[in-house]
C-alpha cells in the first residue's frame, strides 16, 4: 500500500509516501531523521501485517512542510536523510 | 534626483518618494476593491507631503502582488528585490531579511553588497502570514496591537495543535471555554506563527543581522516570539511596512 | 452554528431475516467520529443490527451507548459478541473492543461491502477532514491520503462560506446550481483567502448563488487533485457529509467524468461495518492458528 502522510494546503502539496510493500520495518529511516518525523510500529492501516512498518508520527502529520524544512534548504539541497537511509527505496517526498 | 517606489500589497498600498537618498514623502492607503484608484491616491498623497507634483518624479518603480496596477509606473520589481534593497539601505549589516505581510511571508538572504542570495516564500496559506494573526485577534475579540502586548504578559506557553487558521479559530474557542488566560493564548498564537516563519527562514539560513519588515513587524508579541525562536536579536526599522516601497524608490534612482 | 448540514436522524435497525442464535461468528464494529458514533453487529459477515447516534462529550460513553442501543430488543448481549473492533477518531476509546483499526482500512473494507467489490476509489469528505482511498476488489487499501490539516475541502470550509453568505448550509448545493453560466472557480484554495475573495465578489455585485457556485467548483477541483495523487479508478463512491451537497458532487462528477455509485445503505455505517468485518477475519485467523 502507498501510505501518503501529510497534506495539501493553499501553499502546496506536502506528502511523504511510504510504500508499505517495500518497507520491511527496519527502522533505518527513523534513526536517520534528525527531527523525529518517522517512526516504526504496527501498521494501523493493515491489521494482518505481521512486521512493523514506517510511518509519519502523529505529531508531525499536520506540519511536515515545517518539520522537514531544515532538510530542504532552498539551494544546494543534499539527499534527504530518510530517503537516503532507506535501503528498500520505500520513502518518497512530494516536494 | 527624485524617484518614487510604490508597493501594492494585498491589503494596503504604500508609496515612498525620495530625493537624493532622503525620504521626502510617504503614504499608506488601504487597497480596497479598487486597486488602481488606491494606487493613484497613495501616489498623490505622498507627493503632496513632499510638496511635489508628478512631473518632478524622474522614475517610478512598482512592487508587490498588485505591481501591475499603477498606470504611472515605469518599471516593476519583485517584492524580494525591493525588500532586500530597502532593508540593506536601512541596515547595511543585514544578511537575513524576513518580511511578514498580510498574505505572505518571505525570508531572504542577502550578501554584503545587498544582493539576493536565496529566498523562500510562503504564500496562499493564511497559516504562514499576517492573516493568521488577524483571524486569531478577531476570534479573541481584541485588536491587534493589544494582542501583541498581551502576549508579553504570558505566564506559560500553551501549545496550539491546529495549523490551519480556520481550525485554529475553533481551537481558540475551546481554549477560551477552558478559561485559558488571554495572555497565554496570545502567546500561543504568536509562537505558532513564529515557528512557521522560522522554519522557512532556516531554509535560507539565518545569519545575523536579522531584519524584520512588513506590517506584522509592528506586533510586539510576534517580534518577541520570533526572536526567542531564532535565538538572535531581530532588528526593526521604524516603518516596517514601508521598506518594500523604499527599496523600489531606491532601485528607481539607480 | 451551521451543524445542520451534517444533520441526520439518530437511528437503529435490526435485520428481520437473521436468527443470530444460529450464527457462527458474531462480531461488532464501532466507529467513534467527532460528530457521530455508529455501532454495528454482524452475524457471519451479514449486517444484523446497528445504531447510529450523536457522539457525546465522552468517547467511551458514546461507544457504549451506541452498542447498547444496537443490541436493544435483540436478546443479544455484549458477551455473545466474539470480537469487536473500534475505529474512527475515538477508536482507542471503545471499551468493548479488543482492537483498534484506522478508519482508512475500515472505510475501504466497509465500502467494499456496501457498494460491492467493483468499488476502487472511496472519497470521504467529513466535517473536518477529507480522505481519499484507493482499494482492490477485496476492499484492501492500495493507497490513501488523509487531509486533516487544511480546512479547504472539508465541511468546516463550507460552513465558513455558509456563514459569510448567510445561507443555510443545507441549501448551498441547490443554490449553487441556480446559475445560468458556470463562473470561474474562486482562485484561492485557502479558506481564509477564499473568504476575502468572495466578499470582494459580493461587493462587486455578484449574486450569492454565483459566489457559491464559484466556491463549490473550487472545492470540487481541489478534491480532484487529491484523488489524482492516490490514482483515481472507477467505480467511485463518495461518503461523508459533503456527499449530500449536490453542488459539490455534481461538479466533481463532471470534472472527473464519472458518476458516483449509489446505495440504499446509510453510508455513515461504512467504517463500523468495515470494523466488524475485520473482527470476523481476526476471529477466523485465531481459529486457524489453533
Ligand atoms: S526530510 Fe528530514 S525531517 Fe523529513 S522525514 Fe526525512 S529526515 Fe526526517
Ligand atoms: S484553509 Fe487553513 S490550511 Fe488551508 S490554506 Fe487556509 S489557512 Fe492554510
Amino acid at each position: 500500500m502507498i501510505a501518503n502522510y501529510g497534506y495539501k494546503d493553499g501553499s502546496g502539496e506536502y506528502f511523504i509516501s511510504i510504500d508499505t510493500d517495500k518497507c520491511d520495518g527496519c527502522g533505518d529511516c527513523v534513526g536517520a531523521c534528525p527531527y523525529g518525523v518517522l517512526i516504526t510500529g504496527e501498521d494501523p492501516n493493515d491489521p494482518f501485517r505481521e512486521e512493523p512498518v514506517a510511518m509519519v508520527s502523529e505529531d508531525h502529520r499536520k506540519k511536515i512542510k515545517y518539520s522537514c524544512a531544515p532538510c530542504k534548504p532552498v539551494s544546494d539541497r543534499p539527499p534527504l536523510p530518510c530517503v537516503a537511509a532507506c535501503g528498500s527505496g520505500a520513502i518518497e517526498h512530494s516536494w | 534626483m527624485i524617484t518614487a517606489g510604490i508597493d501594492c500589497g494585498a491589503k494596503t498600498v504604500k508609496v515612498v518618494v525620495i530625493k537624493d537618498g532622503q525620504v521626502v514623502g510617504k503614504s499608506l492607503v488601504p487597497a480596497g476593491i479598487d486597486a488602481k484608484g488606491a494606487a493613484e491616491k497613495a501616489f498623490d498623497e505622498a507627493l503632496a507631503q513632499a510638496g511635489l507634483s508628478r512631473k518632478d518624479v524622474a522614475k517610478v518603480v512598482s512592487t508587490g502582488t498588485g505591481r501591475k496596477e499603477p498606470t504611472f509606473r515605469d518599471e516593476e520589481v519583485t517584492e524580494v528585490t525591493a525588500d532586500a534593497r530597502g532593508a540593506v539601505f536601512l541596515f547595511p549589516q543585514a544578511r537575513t531579511v524576513i518580511d511578514v505581510g498580510a498574505e505572505e511571508g518571505r525570508a531572504i538572504r542577502v550578501d554584503a553588497a545587498g544582493k539576493v542570495v536565496d529566498f523562500a516564500v510562503n504564500e496562499k496559506c493564511a497559516a504562514g502570514a499576517g492573516a493568521f494573526v488577524e483571524a486569531m485577534a478577531r476570534a479573541l475579540e481584541v485588536d491587534l496591537e493589544e494582542m501583541g502586548k498581551l502576549s508579553l504578559q504570558a505566564k506559560q506557553a500553551v501549545p496550539m495543535n491546529a495549523q490551519c487558521a480556520v481550525f485554529a479559530e475553533s481551537e481558540l474557542v475551546s481554549l477560551v471555554h477552558a478559561k485559558t488566560p488571554k495572555p497565554d493564548m496570545a502567546r500561543a498564537i504568536h509562537d505558532a506563527i513564529a515557528d512557521r516563519i522560522v522554519s522557512m527562514v532556516r531554509r535560507v539560513g539565518a545569519e545575523p543581522e536579522v531584519v524584520l519588515i512588513g506590517g506584522v513587524a509592528k506586533n510586539v508579541g510576534f517580534v518577541d516570539s520570533l526572536s526567542r525562536d531564532l535565538e538572535t536579536e531581530v532588528k526593526l526599522p521604524d516603518d516596517p511596512e514601508m521598506v518594500g516601497a523604499l527599496g523600489a524608490a531606491l532601485i528607481a534612482a539607480e | 452554528m451551521t451543524e445542520e448540514f451534517w444533520r441526520w436522524t439518530e437511528s437503529r435497525w435490526t435485520s428481520p431475516d437473521i436468527d443470530w442464535k444460529s450464527g457462527d461468528i458474531i462480531t461488532a464494529g464501532c466507529d467513534v467520529g467527532s460528530v457521530s458514533t455508529q455501532a454495528v453487529v454482524m452475524v457471519d459477515g451479514q449486517l444484523y443490527c446497528y445504531a447510529n447516534m450523536r457522539t457525546g462529550s465522552d468517547s467511551p460513553d458514546s461507544a457504549m451507548r451506541a452498542i447498547n442501543w444496537a443490541l436493544e430488543g435483540t436478546g443479544m448481549t455484549l458477551d455473545d459478541i466474539q470480537y469487536s473492533v473500534g475505529t474512527g477518531y475515538g477508536r482507542v476509546n471503545v471499551p468493548f473492543a479488543q482492537r483498534a483499526i484506522t478508519e482508512i482500512a475500515c472505510h475501504a473494507r466497509g465500502a467494499n461491502f456496501i457498494y460491492g467489490s467493483t468499488v476502487r476509489t472511496v472519497l470521504d469528505m467529513g466535517g473536518q477532514d477529507c480522505k481519499a482511498i484507493h482499494c482492490d476488489e477485496r476492499g484492501k487499501v492500495v493507497s490513501f491520503l488523509m487531509n486533516d490539516k487544511c480546512a479547504a475541502g472539508t465541511g468546516r470550509g463550507m460552513e465558513v462560506f455558509a456563514d459569510l453568505l448567510n445561507v443555510p448550509i443545507t441549501q448551498i448545493g441547490e443554490l449553487s446550481l441556480q446559475v445560468d453560466e458556470e463562473p470561474e472557480p474562486v482562485s484561492s484554495t485557502c479558506v481564509v483567502f477564499a473568504k476575502s475573495e468572495a466578499s470582494a465578489l459580493l461587493r462587486s455585485g455578484w449574486p450569492k448563488e454565483k459566489v457559491i457556485a464559484a466556491y463549490c467548483s473550487a472545492m470540487a477541483h481541489r478534491v480532484v487533485t487529491l484523488l489524482e495523487r492516490i490514482g483515481m479508478e472507477e467505480d467511485f463512491a463518495i461518503t461523508g457529509g459533503i456527499a449530500k451537497n449536490i453542488g459539490v458532487v455534481s461538479r466533481l462528477e463532471k470534472e472527473l467524468g464519472v458518476k458516483a455509485l449509489q446505495t440504499d445503505y446509510d453510508t455513515q455505517l461504512a467504517g463500523a461495518i468495515g470494523a466488524a468485518l475485520f473482527a470476523k477475519a481476526l476471529v477466523e485467523k485465531q481459529r486457524k492458528g489453533k
